[in-house]
């Protein structure tokens, strides 16, 4: 129990979990029929890459990879903004957010 | 302690990513994305970085994720309907996830010379990732500063009333 306490985890766990957690992202972006809910998946998508991101900055004790990540962040959000005001646009032009039915890049 | 912090967040992170995708109401999928989001930062804290963790909870839970839950709201997005998608996206897609995450597993878990992460070490704090920061990659920070000004401006011209709106163009149509 005490070795439970005081055990190191392995950076390749954090690797692995940042590969399921993209995986999962892919997953939902096929499943998925709800546009804000596939661009849910595209988020947690760049969250996995963050987390591969800081795994390595860890391991190479290189602050850079931080500072990618903060650079991802403040690009993700420019993404969402952009993203959301497109998904209220095509929803004002459709009046659906099903992706199925949005199959047309024009009016 | 990191083992079962780590047990416990990864856990978290899995468990919300799995119920993003089972959740069918979107506003339930955007909640699961919140707690997958602040347990990234649980985990970000234990990997050193802390900025980064202060900085996820503020700007993706925090920020970006009431953008959505406030998207969510304004379009009162209902149940989604499930349709079985294209055949492409089943046949050939889902092959592909199970190859990349099995590639990738195995050439992380057999790759050589990667350390553990244990609790407090290796600790990056906010003044030197700032010294870095505002020095050496000041260009691209001012560079993203101008990227956020423009997509500011996009996104203000997108969701402007009447953009792309049959009702709002004949509305103006009218009125003139």
């Amino acid at each position: 129990m005490n070795s439970l306490f005081t055990q190191d985890v392995p950076l390749s766990w954090y690797l692995v979990l940042s590969a399921a957690l993209f995986s999962l992202g892919i997953i939902g972006f096929l499943i998925k029929r709800n546009l804000i809910t596939v661009f849910m998946s595209i988020e947690l998508m760049l969250n996995a890459v963050n987390l591969s991101f800081v795994t390595f900055a860890h391991q190479w004790h290189a602050v850079k990879g931080q500072i990618f990540v903060f650079f991802v962040m403040m690009v993700a959000a420019a993404e969402a903004a952009v993203g959301l005001a497109i998904i209220i646009a095509v929803f004002r032009a459709r009046a659906t957010l099903a992706v199925d039915r949005i199959d047309l890049m024009k009016l | 302690m990191h083992l079962i912090l780590f047990f416990l967040f990864a856990g978290f992170c899995l468990a919300g990513a799995i119920n993003l995708l089972l959740q069918s109401h979107p506003i339930n999928s955007a909640l699961s994305l919140i707690v997958v989001m602040t347990s990234l930062a649980v985990l970000y804290l234990l990997l050193g970085a802390e900025f980064l963790a202060a900085a996820q909870v503020i700007v993706y839970s925090g920020a970006i994720m009431v953008l959505f839950t406030f998207v969510v709201m304004l379009l009162n997005a209902g149940r989604e309907e499930r349709t079985m998608g294209s055949r492409t996206a089943r046949s050939v897609g889902f092959p592909a996830v199970v190859a990349i995450l099995g590639v990738i597993a195995t050439v992380i878990l057999k790759a050589q010379g990667l350390g553990v992460a244990s609790l407090g070490d290796g600790l990056t704090s906010t003044e030197d990732l700032s010294r870095i920061l505002f020095t050496e990659l000041l260009l691209p920070f001012e560079v993203t500063s101008v990227l956020i000004l423009i997509a500011i401006l996009g996104a203000v011209a997108l969701a402007r009333h009447g953009h792309g709106d049959p009702d709002g163009d004949r509305e103006r149509t009218a009125t003139k």
